[in-house]
């Protein structure tokens, strides 16, 4: 039979169906654009949705001004080439205030400058729809997350009241002020986030593929001193091949040990990896159930 | 740009979404861990942390608590139970999966439900030592309800039975003696022990009498691409690219059926013809499109069609129903309501509803029909709906993206049930004259052309009717309060009345006590008399302690939008009882008063009131002011001089 659809048609299609149903019921959509592998492949689905019409809501990138220098150049040039509309949001008065990584630790850093940052930056976009990249499978909190989170007045993620989901048929309605976070990517996995990439030949940042960089150990992670941070007593530089898979705040984002210079290789690389991808984030491991902890405040 | 040319071999996958049923006590989350585990779906790292989770629960050495893998959140982790719907994914050399995860209980029948609805095949699990319990035949019923058409009924705990083939036998022949019944076209049984890895991903040799598939190489090689409907083309309209530069283009995703460029199609409701221009996509134009293939729609003429509209062809009609038949699973906490109306989105609409019957709910432990006027949390029965707009519909059994839907409460947003439409019985056709709540149309606010309107009286009075309501305690100043707003509103030429326990309970609701159901219905009677006042365009104060939240909302639904302001005197009861105008506090404390409000019987206060007054912190002229602001700016009265329209 001549129709057999690839699990990847079957995602993408499920994605397209999500972004579209955003476009026709929501206000004020808005995408969370990263600038990661998620996030690449998020806006390659909106073009799709939307073709041959440019995408209909704007791109948001909460910026901490901590993100790695490639990431930047990365996303102005990818924004210019697809013609979105970017926005970019940086909670500037905090930064005025002293909150960076080094000062408060990775934990209370991210509270204020991604957690607090983004509900400011939704807030006053007046947007009542955040589209994002989140996967159920990155972490087990997420597992039970739906493909439409409903958030209240303030942001707020409450487990216990969440809207069952059935067939395809997303429940868009709220007040105001509230909103919908929604994960078009909710049922990708890590592999297939590659395997999209390498079909559809999206662009990705090169920090994904691996080279010699220069990296200092801190806790087990490799973290790339990609301005200068200050060492701690024992920290020696030293120059490692490796890579990055998922992308953040240089200070807070470990590199892994990889070879893998092609998006082929990567491909392989995580089919074989025993190590899920979240395993880099400092945040994630900072108390048992910490995802969750954040999410219920409104972090992605 | 570093992207390979080749495309590895499972990058060609197929994909199979299943729901696995079953209860804690059946092993559930111990098979997934082994299915996750075993076909390589757990990360070390993951794994690491379940290790020193088992540890701490007091397993020792190698022992690893597989059900660790499963549980999402925190507060789940510490019952030591999954409640809600989780989703895991793995891939092997021929498949990805997607499992959702549901819990079996039968308090969690809702969960059970939202897991089936995407699944292509169903996995029952059941414990080989109690056979087919009533809760397994529930799982098996809920599969079958959803129109799942797979059903593997995996046998579990072998290992405690010895892996005996008559134990085995007797579950089989007695579960398929049950399925007969259910509406799943094929049911396979398996022996398994999660626990031990027997038939899960490696054969077992322990049971040499059994000749099938392990549960994953069957799961890997079940043939569901035969199960899409490609025989009814429905294409609903999801969103409308405007037309700019000669491109006007339909998106949607085919919902059934095959799409051919220059097929003949026709726009619903409208009932224009047109055919197939071009269906466009980003990777470039396609001759065809199969369900769920999500494409853009160019047609060769400009015809009436947007969002909610379906193309169809000719000779293959859906059902075009302002009345339908469905089996709802009531989900929310707050039980169905007769009468009451609700949103219903199905496909890519969005219409109000009134549920106007419940015929019977299905105990789903014996799949008998009991009566019942209505429908609680996780209930299952079959309920009538009228529709204000039509919904282009097939049965459910017939085509699942077109037969189901969604029911939401339109005060609290909430999904409340899913809906499956069925066949209309002729017998439930010839009985609507006897409906007890009229359909939607004759309701009191539709307008019907050539009557007099409410914007008729509206104009004539130079006001817009609305209703005020004043709840808080007793001794909370809410007849002063409308007493006032009433004269001050008459004095500045509007028409007001008060409606207040004094003019009501002593004539229309005379009957009634003050039981929480006829506290109830007092306000259902209020509340429906106040919506007639405001049809005829008057300004309605309606002043009444209204203790429960539910009785208000209901009202608040009874009104068209922006006519209803709840208005929440909020004063403490300290204050309330010093002012103890009509001496009711005095009689509590001694007793002579039973169900007093504050005392013995509870007040909800407004969770988002319109409008809240401290009447003990305010001049009563503060607060008709107040009133006064919020009537004017919601448009009930115009700023300046009379309201035109």
């Amino acid at each position: 039979m001549a129709y057999t659809w690839t699990h990847l048609r079957q995602l993408e299609a499920e994605s397209i169906y999500i972004l579209r149903e955003v476009a026709a019921e929501f206000e004020r959509p808005v995408l969370l654009y990263s600038v990661g592998k998620d996030s690449s492949v998020l806006v390659r689905l909106s073009q799709k949705a939307f073709y041959p019409r440019k995408i209909p809501f704007p791109l948001l990138h909460v910026d901490t001004t901590y993100k790695f220098s490639e990431m930047y150049d990365f996303r102005d040039s990818f924004v210019k080439e697809i013609g979105a509309r970017l926005e970019v949001y940086t909670f500037e008065e905090a930064i005025k205030g002293g909150v960076s990584p080094f000062t408060l630790g990775t934990q209370k850093c991210c509270a204020v400058l991604k957690t607090q940052a983004l509900l400011n930056a939704l807030r006053e976009g007046g947007f009542d729809a955040a589209v994002g990249g989140a996967r159920r499978e990155e972490e087990k909190s997420r597992a039970k997350e739906r493909i439409y989170s409903f958030r209240d007045r303030f942001g707020q993620w409450d487990p216990k009241n969440q809207r069952p989901e059935l067939w395809n048929l997303y429940n868009s309605r709220i007040n105001k002020g509230e909103s919908i976070r929604v994960f078009p990517l909710s049922n990708w996995t890590e592999l297939d986030i590659w395997q999209y990439i390498q079909q559809e030949r999206i662009h990705i940042n090169s920090l994904y593929f691996a080279r010699e960089r220069e990296v200092i150990e801190r806790d087990g992670q490799l973290i790339m001193a990609d301005r200068p941070i200050p060492l701690k007593d024992g920290e020696i530089p030293r120059r490692v091949l490796c890579r990055f898979r998922t992308l953040g705040c240089f200070p807070c984002t470990g590199a892994v040990r990889s070879s893998a210079k092609t998006v082929a290789e990567i491909v392989e690389e995580v089919k074989v990896t025993r190590y899920s991808e979240r395993i880099t984030r400092v945040i994630d491991h900072d108390a048992e159930g910490s995802m969750e902890e954040k999410k219920r405040e409104g972090y992605f | 740009m570093d992207n390979g040319d080749v495309l590895s071999h499972d990058a060609r996958n197929d994909l199979l979404r299943f729901t696995l049923v079953g209860s804690v006590d059946d092993g559930k989350s111990t098979l997934i861990g082994r299915l996750l585990h075993d076909a390589s779906g757990v990360h070390e790292d993951q794994l690491a942390s379940i290790r020193k989770a088992s540890e701490r629960k007091g397993m020792t050495g190698d022992e690893i608590d597989f059900s660790l893998i499963t549980d999402g959140l925190k507060a789940e982790r510490e019952q030591g139970i999954t409640i809600d719907v989780a989703y895991r994914y793995f891939t092997t050399p021929r498949r990805k999966f997607i499992i959702a995860d549901t819990p079996g209980h039968e308090q969690y029948t809702r969960n059970m439900v939202t897991g089936a609805s995407t699944a292509d095949l169903a996995v029952i699990l059941l414990d080989a030592r109690h056979g087919a319990l009533p809760q397994s035949r529930r799982h098996g019923f809920v599969a079958s309800l959803l129109g799942v058409s797979h059903m593997v009924v995996a046998v579990n705990k072998m290992d405690l039975v010895g892996y005996s083939h008559d134990v085995f036998e007797r579950v089989r022949v007695e579960y398929a003696a049950f399925a007969a019944k259910l509406q799943v076209h094929d049911t396979s049984f398996i022996p398994i022990s999660a626990l031990c890895g027997d038939n899960v991903v490696e054969r077992s040799a322990r049971m040499p009498w059994y000749q099938g598939s392990t549960l994953l190489n069957y799961l890997e090689t079940v043939h569901i691409a035969s199960d899409r409907n490609l025989i009814d083309l429905r294409f609903p309209i999801q969103y409308v690219l405007s037309a700019q530069q000669d491109f006007r283009g339909y998106c949607g995703s085919v919902a059934s059926g095959v799409l051919r460029r220059g097929d003949e199609v026709l726009g619903l409701p409208s009932g224009q013809r047109t055919r197939i221009k071009t269906v466009v996509t980003f990777d470039g134009e396609i001759d065809e499109a199969y369900p769920p293939q999500a494409v853009t729609l160019t047609l060769e003429d400009d015809i009436d069609l947007s969002r909610g509209d379906m193309l169809v062809h000719p000779n293959n009609l859906p059902n075009l129903d302002e009345t339908i038949d469905t089996m709802l699973v009531w989900m929310d906490e707050d039980a169905s309501e007769a009468g009451k109306r609700y949103l219903i989105k199905q496909t890519t609409r969005m219409v109000p509803a009134v549920l106007t019957k419940v015929h019977y709910a299905i105990d789903v432990n014996t799949l008998h029909r009991k009566q019942s006027e209505r429908l609680n949390l996780n209930d299952i029965g079959r309920a009538v709906m009228e529709l204000r707009r039509p919904l282009l519909t097939d049965t459910y059994a017939k085509n699942r993206a077109t037969g189901s839907l969604i029911l939401v409460d339109r005060m609290t947003n909430r999904t409340v049930a899913a809906g499956m439409i069925i066949d209309r019985d002729p017998a439930v056709k010839s009985a609507r004259s006897s409906f007890t709540v009229p359909p939607l149309k004759s309701a009191q606010f539709a307008e019907r052309s050539g009557d007099v309107l409410r914007v008729d009286r509206e104009r004539l009075l130079g006001q817009k009717g609305a209703v005020l309501w004043f709840t808080g305690l007793s001794g909370s100043g809410k007849s002063t309060l409308a007493l006032a707003v009433e004269k001050r509103l008459m004095g500045e030429g509007r028409l007001a009345y008060i409606l207040d326990g004094d003019n009501l309970r002593n004539s229309l609701c005379a009957d009634l006590a003050f039981s929480p159901e006829d506290r109830a219905e007092n306000i259902r009677r209020a509340g429906e008399v106040a919506a007639l006042f405001a049809d005829a365009g008057v300004i309605t104060l309606a002043a009444f302690i209204s203790p429960y939240r539910a009785d208000r909302e209901r009202v608040r639904g009874l009104l068209p939008e922006g006519r209803f302001f709840e208005i929440f005197l909020d004063v403490p009861l300290e204050i309330c009882e010093g002012r103890d105008p009509k001496g009711l506090y005095r009689k509590a404390r001694a007793g002579q008063l039973r169900d007093f409000t504050g005392f013995d019987a509870p007040y909800e206060p407004p969770v988002c009131p319109d409008l809240t007054l401290a009447t003990h912190q305010l001049s009563l002229d503060e607060a008709i002011h107040r009133i006064e602001a919020l009537l004017e700016s919601r448009g009930i009265v115009e700023t300046s001089g009379r309201y035109e329209s």
